[in-house]
């Protein structure tokens, strides 16, 4: 097959992209360009977007012994998934970036360009393991539970997914950080990136204080409808958070207060007790099947409700492309923006049934 | 493998190979008095004549540099300073828009840094500037001139400008002109003191010279402010050890390219219509960009010779250039890099190209190895490699389905 390595220049798109090779597959490596004024040198925990992350990819490509191309995709970035991000926020919802970039930029902007050029597939480092059964996708979690990224790759759809590899799918970080030590590569030792690439100071409520502006609002107490302050937008905050609220007297219980919810309209934080945050149901429109095929009667599953932990054992239904998710045991911090994914357990890796996009949550 | 990038990078002249490796094999700085260092010495003073006979200069009118760029700046900022210098309300710098980044960031840091008053000078849609141009620019305010710098031919799109009109210009106002004469060197009659410049730069590796060396012909009365200070070497302009062998080929280089001109102008030029023809057979609605090559410009041609340079409707220059590269064909979106991402052209903005096109560029050029094969083997290719990258192109246009809209409730 023909093969468009996206690499980032970072150690795991560099290993995924070396087993492609290995594979057999005639593979060209691309940086995606997803800054319009990329940084020189990295700075924070930012791994993906400056000159020295295309360097590190060229090198890579160079000892693999494929062409390596940049492609710039900044404009289709910023309107697709910064201009979304910012969006949501205002919305008073709390968005995935990486989410939105899979869906938008890598397996679609990136995916059409390829297709169009004559490659079979795209692949990436993602830690998600892919194969067709009865030549269906069937996406499942990976090998190396604490990298798993199903999470990310649940909205893509089974159109998208049968031009996806994900080589690193049955493997975990140390080992590919150990093969990339043994295959000679120089991004072996490369610090995992963490925050989200075009923030690259971590802060993201001062990016959207940047983007935003000051959106004054209260902080009202949900349950006694009292003013507890002021702040500069619901942008700043998330359900679920419990830090940085500028609370100054305590609850009269004593106990930490936690946003409950966002209203974007009135610019409403309301926050309440830990218990006010449970939920037991989740509606979710959108729905992604990437095995295309949707849920036809309610089933039992396991719900994830963002990128990293926050899973429950539920039932789910799906009527006219609306998911409704009850869950057997609370979840907290559940926010709206975020995607919901279903799960089918399984002993190799739990299976994606689906994924929808959080709307709204009940107790 | 057909390489059709030489304004990028030419092959050296197998002279200038053996007389690099030859020099090499000797020790001796040229600024060490005794026996070995004399003996490099003259070998850097002999090139230094060889190469002033070659440009129509002085042999004290040539500095050596590390190549274009360090030329470029050394004019622009050198030739300011001192002008400022010398005269402190002389800030003005008249720079043309389709200048090479070392000229045009070169300018910007002066007028972010160092009080420059920048003016770009505007092109019309083949990329020339125009005299009429540069004397209302000057007519604006004469006496606050510093420095004008506009190239002799570009390395996008390779339209010839009139370089002596524009030299006899500032003269008339003792203004400085600098121009880059990097592309012109060897396919044009570049003659300093015929051209009436006060400074210009040229560079080894575009003429079959090795990589990391050139110069800048400035003239003995052109007063200009080192970059690089240290050992006072090259008039006190220029200071670094002198690079014995790289300005020795450098100088053999730039006199055969000069003897071998006008045979290789007009092979290069035969092959270059060929290309163009089989460009616009293959594919009708390529839009060759430039000086169309048909008239005289200081009666010498238009455009560069070896130059080609098309935008392809609906195709992404990437896209085209790595089918290209597949099939082993090599050529350039001809446009300046930031981490190997192509910028829509500045060149093509200011000659009037919209943005989207401006992304569909692609430059052939042509020098001293290429051949026949070389453009039957793109013709060959074009037309596929077009068609392909325009539904690539089209695809990347194409938004994925519209997710619904998300309301809480």
């Amino acid at each position: 097959m023909r093969v468009l390595a996206a690499m980032s220049g970072g150690v795991d798109s560099a290993v995924a992209a070396a087993r492609a090779v290995d594979a057999g597959h005639d593979v060209v490596g691309v940086h995606l360009a997803l800054s319009a004024k990329p940084g020189t040198l990295r700075t924070g925990a930012r791994g993906c977007c400056t000159v020295e992350d295309a360097h590190d990819a060229r090198r890579v490509a160079d000892i693999l012994g494929i062409p390596f191309y940049v492609w710039d995709f900044a404009e289709r970035f910023t309107e697709d998934v910064i201009e979304n991000f910012v969006a949501t926020y205002a919305a008073g919802q709390t968005p995935n970036p990486c989410l939105t970039c899979n869906e938008k930029i890598k397996f679609a902007a990136l995916l059409d360009k390829a297709i169009a050029l004559g490659f079979d597939a795209v692949s990436t480092g993602h830690y998600a393991r892919l194969s067709l059964v009865d030549g269906e996708p069937e996406l499942r979690r990976s090998a190396d539970i604490g990298k798993d990224q199903s999470y990310v790759l649940a909205s893509l759809r089974a159109d998208q997914l049968r031009h996806a590899m994900f080589p690193l799918g049955a493997s975990v970080k140390a080992d590919v950080r150990a093969e990339a030590s043994s295959r000679g590569l120089a991004v072996a030792e490369k610090p995992d990136s963490h925050d989200i690439c075009f923030i690259p100071d971590g802060d993201t409520r001062a990016f959207l204080g940047r983007n935003l502006g000051e959106r004054p609002g209260k902080l009202v107490d949900a349950e006694s409808g009292a003013v507890l302050g002021e702040h500069a937008g619901v942008h700043g905050f998330t359900v679920g958070q419990r830090h940085g609220l500028g609370i100054d007297a305590p609850a009269p219980d004593g106990r930490p207060r936690y946003v409950l919810a966002l209203e974007p309209v009135s610019g409403t934080v309301k926050v309440g007790s830990r218990d006010a945050l449970a939920v037991r149901e989740i509606v979710g429109t959108r729905p992604i099947w990437p095995s295309g095929r949707a849920l036809e009667s309610t089933v039992d599953c396991v719900a994830q409700v963002r990128a990293h932990g926050s899973t429950a054992p539920a039932q789910a239904s799906h009527v006219d492309g609306e998911l409704t998710v009850r869950l057997d045991e609370p979840l907290r911090g559940v926010a709206p923006g975020q995607a919901v994914v279903l799960y089918r357990p399984d002993a190799g890796g739990d299976v994606v049934l689906g994924s929808a996009l959080i709307t709204a949550t009940g107790r | 493998m057909t390489y059709l990038d030489h304004a990028a990078t030419t092959p050296m002249l197998p002279e200038a190979v053996e007389a690099m490796t030859t020099a090499l094999t000797a020790c001796g700085n040229p600024s060490s008095l005794h026996t070995s260092g004399r003996r490099a010495r003259r070998v850097v003073e002999e090139a230094r004549e060889e190469l002033a006979a070659a440009v129509g200069a002085r042999p004290s009118e040539v500095v050596f540099t590390a190549g274009g760029t360090e030329s470029d700046n050394l004019a622009v900022k050198g030739i300011y300073w001192a002008r400022t210098r010398a005269e402190p309300a002389r800030r003005r710098l008249l720079v043309s828009s389709v200048e090479h980044h070392a000229v045009t960031d070169a300018a910007e840091w002066l007028a972010e840094h160092s009080g420059a008053e920048l003016t770009w000078l505007e092109v019309d849609d083949f990329g020339r500037v125009h005299e009429d141009t540069l004397r209302a620019a000057i007519a604006e305010d004469p006496d606050r001139v510093a420095l004008v710098s506009v190239m002799w031919a570009n390395n996008e799109v390779g339209t010839v400008n009139p370089i002596r009109e524009l030299a006899k210009a500032c003269a008339e106002f003792e203004i400085p002109f600098h121009t880059d004469a990097v592309q012109a060197l060897g396919v044009l009659d570049v003659d300093f003191a015929a051209s009436g410049a006060s400074a210009m730069t040229i560079s080894g590796h575009k003429i079959g010279g090795p990589y990391g060396v050139g110069a800048l012909l400035l003239g003995r009365d052109v007063d200009c402010v080192p970059v690089l200070h240290g050992g006072g070497q090259e008039r006190d302009v220029r200071s670094g050890t002198l690079d014995t062998p790289s300005i020795h080929a450098f100088a053999t280089a730039a006199r055969i390219a000069v003897e071998q001109r006008e045979r290789l102008a007009a092979e290069l030029a035969d092959l270059r219509d060929e290309l163009v023809a089989a460009v616009r057979a293959e594919v009708p609605d390529a839009v060759l960009n430039g000086d169309p090559g048909e008239s005289t410009v200081d009666s010498g041609p238009s455009r560069l010779p070896g130059n080609a340079h098309f935008t392809f409707p609906g195709c992404e220059g990437d896209s085209l250039l790595m089918l290209l590269d597949a099939k082993g064909i090599e050529c350039s979106t001809g446009s300046a890099c930031t981490a190997g991402v192509a910028q829509p052209s500045h060149v093509l903005l200011a000659m009037g190209v919209g943005a989207s096109a401006a992304r569909s560029a692609l430059r052939f050029t042509l020098g001293h190895t290429s051949t026949d094969e070389d453009v039957a083997a793109l013709a060959a290719a074009i037309a596929p490699v077009v068609e392909r990258a325009r539904s690539a192109g089209l695809a990347g246009l194409r938004k994925s389905a519209a997710p619904a809209e998300v309301s809480p409730r």
